[in-house]
């Protein structure tokens, strides 16, 4: 079998690789050592949420979510419309809200500025005092593993449990010594991509995640601190941000953590403390709420925060679809359609400059 | 012998035994129900899995963690 193409790495940015180039009329064999939507795919919250940090990230989660709503995903896929409300702690987040909303305005998204007093009427578990906040309704929530499998099924690829040793001048070479010929490779492996391409410039970014018991009612929206911009970006140091989503289940996933550096993926005791901490300051009903499993993923993180999405400068027919840190599963369509219109050369909605591997990485 | 109640219904049991001793001695091994309406109940008995979750007093708490007080207002499956 002489494949067009071959995907490395059956995540949920592999798998949207691998439907989006099925479609294009290409063979496509995925491969994964550990199976379907097994790393950060499992890991994550699943928020597909527009971000406006900056114009290359607002563009890609924009359009991303323009085909999330595309997609005809089966129940158990979990999505559920629950919006996005940015809460504000005090006058200057506030600000901040009202200069968020004028970006998505201008991009016809829709952004309402919620008062005090409808925040409350809104999530009546937040605790008092809050300014307000930013409501972006189109923003969703998925079970990210079950959108991979589905997207894999969907484009009936070949889809194989093996690990790749290395990655050859079109093709790629299995742990068992089996070469695989490929016109094109693509390389979406997250934070494992450097261990076949050392020079990527991609730190593991450790988060922590945790899931209640049923509580069906005690929020609506994904609710998510202003000052999570400021904690989430440009800094080393290990930060934590009130993050909670209400899952179609009842329960409630309560994130979320940034560390660097971190030794292992062992649950660290001190930053879920903080984590925890932080979410009940905001939700005080949360306090009385029975937590029944914690986890840790990690996220592959760039210099300056955006993905690396296109063809490698030195290595034959390799394009990268890797290093989407907390946004992997809002952008993986988008990037999919990236990588499509690299392989294909058929134009593409969204301008590729920011997400060129080759491009200068100014530091976020 | 405290007496506790199970969903609405008394129960004298021994002093001094988890909850969850207490219910399976009445031969009771389900807790609680799954989102896909599967019946759940211990499995590691040490608070660990946490299957074995039900409500005691108002609040979901482990029936292997915790010791039957008299008065005591046991309800199965609540969620």
């Amino acid at each position: 079998m002489n494949w067009d193409v071959v995907v490395v790495g059956a995540g949920i940015v592999g798998a949207a690789c691998a439907h989006r180039l099925a479609h294009a009329g290409m063979n496509v064999l995925v491969l994964d050592e550990k199976g379907i939507g097994e790393g950060a795919t499992a890991a994550g919250m699943g928020h597909i949420v527009v971000m406006d940090d900056n114009e290359p990230e607002f563009s890609l989660t924009h359009h991303s979510q323009m085909l999330w709503d595309t997609l005809d995903l089966p129940g158990d896929a979990e999505r559920v419309h629950a919006g996005t409300l940015w809460v504000a702690s005090d006058e200057e987040e506030m600000e901040g809200a009202t200069r968020k909303q004028s970006g998505y305005l201008q991009r016809d998204l829709k952004a309402e500025l919620v008062s005090a007093k409808a925040l409350q009427q809104l999530e009546p578990h937040l605790r008092g005092g809050l300014e307000g906040g930013l409501l972006i309704p189109n923003d969703s929530v998925v079970y990210p593993p079950r959108v991979a499998a589905f997207l894999l099924e969907q484009s009936g690829v070949e889809v194989r449990k093996v690990a790749v040793s290395e990655i050859l001048d079109q093709g790629v070479c299995l742990t068992s010594g089996e070469k695989i010929p490929a016109q094109h490779v693509v390389l979406a492996t997250g934070v494992k991509s450097v261990q076949l391409i050392p020079e990527l410039p991609i730190r593991p970014r450790k988060g922590h995640l945790a899931i209640t018991d049923r509580m069906p009612g005690l929020l609506k929206h994904q609710l998510v601190e202003l000052s999570y911009l400021k904690s989430a970006h440009g800094s080393d140091l290990d930060s934590v941000a009130f993050n909670v989503q209400p899952r179609s289940t009842g329960q409630v996933l309560i994130g979320s953590s940034r560390q660097f550096e971190a030794p292992d993926g062992k649950v660290d005791f001190q930053i879920l403390g903080r984590m925890l901490k932080r979410a009940t300051a905001f939700m005080p009903a949360l306090h009385d709420v029975l937590v029944t499993r914690v986890w840790t993923g990690f996220r592959a993180a760039t210099p300056d925060s955006l993905p690396l999405i296109g063809p490698h400068p030195a290595r034959k027919g390799l394009v990268l679809a890797t290093g989407h840190e907390g946004l992997g599963i809002t952008t993986s369509l988008g990037t999919a359609e990236l990588v499509c219109s690299h392989i294909t050369g058929n134009p593409c909605a969204l301008d590729p400059r920011p997400y060129l591997p080759t491009r200068e990485v100014a530091h976020a | 012998m405290p007496e506790i109640q199970v969903n609405g219904q008394p129960l004298n049991v021994k002093a001094g035994i988890s909850v969850l001793a207490a219910l399976q001695n009445q031969g009771i091994w389900t807790t609680r129900t799954s989102v896909s309406g599967e019946p759940r109940g211990a499995l590691c008995g040490m608070g660990v899995c946490f299957e074995c979750r039900l409500q005691v007093d108002g609040k979901i708490q482990k029936a292997c963690q915790l010791m039957v007080q008299q008065g005591m207002k046991v309800v199965l499956d609540a969620r």
